[in-house]
């Protein structure tokens, strides 16, 4: 891979920091993280030349160029601040929450999980030292970081996050909430957030992860997520990219799925001056189901990049994806989806689809759908559309007495409802309908009348 | 109530309309006949302010305003109503919400508070009776989904929910049975009145058999070519429209 040199060492420096200084974590862990650093310095961060195809619509040089520190604790300041961001994501009291500031856990901001029936959502530090065997066994097994740079540089910095272990056959249909913040250090910095989701056999769990922070310049994301699925565990993810304009994120996710286990993942985004929404699903079970939605709305000259793919190699498998974007003034959006089938995967059922509204004339859409098939029994489709806003049915509703801007906001909000109404817990559905109608505050949009 | 002029409408290039002349008084019902192609739908969608039609020449007074200095949203808020010969489908607008908000738009014209929960409700519930419509299509995405006869009992509803004063109906009639016919007609009915005026475009004279016009005009070839009473609909019953076709043509060279 080709790769763009950063311009300083501030990774080196906090890398060392970071490594001279955690005596206390399990045995494996220092060694995994010079492994991961080493494996990052070779691979260098990724660029969008001819020939990488994973990175053909994002251009990650700003990331490279600029420096981030890497925040080492949480100070006093930083968790007030925190609690007033927490303000803009979505909440509910039946919710368990897990907070993490600049990427370490704030037990202050987070509510404590009701003891039952052995359900585990807690801090990755922690369950390092109590069920260091799971972790180990789990951690970085999906999202392997021999060919992912952001996935080598989060492993690098590896310390802490959240772990969620779902006992076999408990359900909980309550979801659980892990929020990462980023606060304002008076210059831009990094956080490395992490999150390993363990859901045993016919267990049954909601998960909603957000990426939030402050407002007051760039600050860099690079989140990575890795899900585990066991035989006929139902997953409910949902994935919020709530962070500001002039914010870089980075979101590598990576699930493996045994057999009869559904996944659901749907990621939401506003803004974000350089986005990457990659998620990986590995269908290694026979009658394994997999679904990928998204919706997002961009602005201005923010780039987002959905990155998906689904790899059937079992038989009777079955996925889909399903798209949407809003994008306004100069802002690029990206899909591409990937469905690789293997020869042994008979049977497999894969359907994409990508949707974009184009509000305005500079607004560009890539959707590069991809199928890759090596079985012969399978039923395979993908669609791709863009457009504005149908002139005949503003025309319509400017007939019946709405102005032009209020039939526009009701058809973009018709168009976001499509994915919005397949959200299950309603609080999050009620908050997501608010957020996409430009009803929050810190997330409005300008409307292009 | 409604007074045209002289009116001439083109879609991009082409002259559609070429003079027409018209005035329809409260309390009046018009039917505007001809064959297809004559020009019957552009007249209503000019009226509406559809941005593709545009008034080349003449002039539209509605109730003493220029209709046509008008946006397509005005004049809704001033009492026109267009019945859509394909009513659009709007995949992800609630149909409740989308009439709540014309409601409620149109009332703010007139200096309306915005109408509570219960009493739309109340309102719509009276005027879904009038069209046979079951509820369950309300919280369903505007006409998607709906059959021919579903869409255009639709179209009367929000008629008959926006209370306007002037109601131009393209083709309301066309691809319905006779039981849906006759539910749509009673809904037409509904919205006769001393202050409210009707102009019907039709094909065909069965929906006349339900709502009698007063008025009954023959557009051909961008013109209205004859005006009469509604025996002039049974004579076109009869005879078609090639006795009328010599005529229009000759007027036109003259």
């Amino acid at each position: 891979m080709t790769q763009v040199l950063t311009r300083d060492d501030t990774y080196l420096a906090d890398f060392q920091a970071l490594d001279r200084g955690q005596h206390g974590d399990a045995a494996w862990l220092q060694p995994l993280r010079q492994r991961a650093w080493s494996r990052f310095t070779e691979l260098g961060f990724p660029t969008a030349v001819r020939g990488n195809e994973r990175w053909k619509y994002t251009n990650v040089a700003p990331i490279a160029r600029s420096s981030f520190k890497h925040p080492v604790d949480i100070r006093p300041d930083d968790l007030s601040e925190a609690a007033k961001l927490l303000g803009r994501a979505p909440a509910h009291a039946d919710w368990t929450t897990l907070v993490f500031v600049n990427g370490r856990y704030a037990p202050a901001l987070s509510t404590a999980l009701p003891e039952a029936d052995g359900l585990r959502a807690t801090s990755l530090a922690a369950a390092f030292a109590t069920e260091g065997a799971v972790v180990e066994q789990y951690l970085t097994r999906y999202a392997a970081f021999d060919d992912e740079a952001f996935t080598a540089l989060n492993t690098a910095f590896l310390r802490d996050g959240a772990f969620v272990a779902v006992p076999d056959g408990a359900s909980f249909p309550s979801p659980i909430h892990v929020i990462f913040v980023t606060t304002s250090r008076g210059q831009p910095t990094v956080t490395h957030p992490r999150t390993l989701v363990v859901a045993g056999r016919h267990s049954s769990v909601t998960l909603i992860e957000s990426y939030l922070g402050h407002a007051s310049g760039p600050y860099f994301t690079n989140a990575v997520t890795e899900i585990a699925a066991g035989e006929g565990a139902r997953i409910d993810h949902y994935r919020l990219l709530l962070e500001g304009r002039d914010v870089f994120h980075v979101g590598t996710s990576r699930a493996r799925q045994e057999a009869d286990s559904a996944l659901s993942s749907t990621s939401f985004a506003v803004g974000c001056a350089l986005g990457r929404n990659a998620f990986h699903v590995l269908l290694d079970g026979q009658g394994g189901s997999s679904v990928l939605n998204g919706l997002y709305r961009i602005a201005g000259k923010e780039h987002l990049d959905n990155h998906m793919g689904i790899d059937h190699v079992r038989p009777h498998t079955t996925s889909r994806m399903n798209y949407r974007g809003i994008l306004d003034g100069a802002s690029t959006g990206v899909f591409s989806g990937r469905v690789l089938v293997k020869k042994e995967a008979q049977k497999t059922d894969a359907q994409q689809h990508d949707k974009n509204l184009i509000l305005s004339r500079e607004a560009q859409s890539f959707a590069k759908p991809s199928l890759e098939i090596y079985a012969d029994d399978v039923k395979c489709s993908h669609g791709a559309a863009a457009g504005d806003i149908d002139e005949d049915a503003l025309f319509y509703m400017q007939s019946r007495g709405l102005d032009r801007r209020t039939a526009r906001k009701l058809l973009i909000q018709a168009f976001a409802s499509h994915i919005i109404d397949t959200v299950k817990p309603e609080p999050l559905q009620d908050y997501l309908n608010r957020l996409f109608a430009g009803a929050l505050p810190g997330f409005q949009f300008g409307d292009t009348p | 109530m409604l007074v045209i002029r002289n009116l001439h409408v083109s879609i991009g290039d082409v002259e559609i309309l070429k003079g027409v002349d018209l005035t329809v008084n409260a309390g009046e019902a018009h039917a505007l006949m001809g064959p297809n192609g004559s020009g019957k739908s552009t007249l209503t969608k000019a009226l509406a302010g559809h941005p593709a039609y545009t008034v080349t020449q003449g002039e539209v007074v509605f109730q003493g305003k220029d209709l046509l200095a008008l946006s397509p949203e005005a004049r809704a808020r001033e009492g026109i109503f267009l019945g859509f010969q394909y009513p659009l489908e709007l995949p992800g607008v609630r149909t409740y919400q989308f009439l709540k908000s014309a409601v409620d738009a149109i009332r703010a014209h007139r200096g309306l508070e915005p109408m509570d929960i219960k009493g739309f409700s109340k309102l719509l519930d009276e005027k879904m009776k009038v069209m046979e419509i079951d509820p369950a299509l309300m919280k369903r995405s505007v006409n998607e989904g709906f059959s021919g006869g579903e869409k255009k009992r639709s179209e009367m509803l929000q008629m008959l929910m926006l209370d306007p004063k002037l109601a131009l109906l393209d083709e309301t009639d066309s691809g319905l049975d006779i039981d849906a016919l006759k539910v749509v007609a009673n809904g037409i009915n509904a919205q006769r009145g001393p202050s409210k005026a009707l102009l019907l475009v039709t094909h065909y004279q069965r929906l006349l058999k339900y709502v009698t016009p007063d008025f009954v005009h023959v557009l051909m070839d961008g013109r209205i070519v004859r005006s009469g009473g509604r025996e002039l609909a049974h004579e076109l019953e009869e005879k078609g429209y090639d006795w009328l076709r010599e005529p229009a043509k000759s007027g036109a060279r003259a």
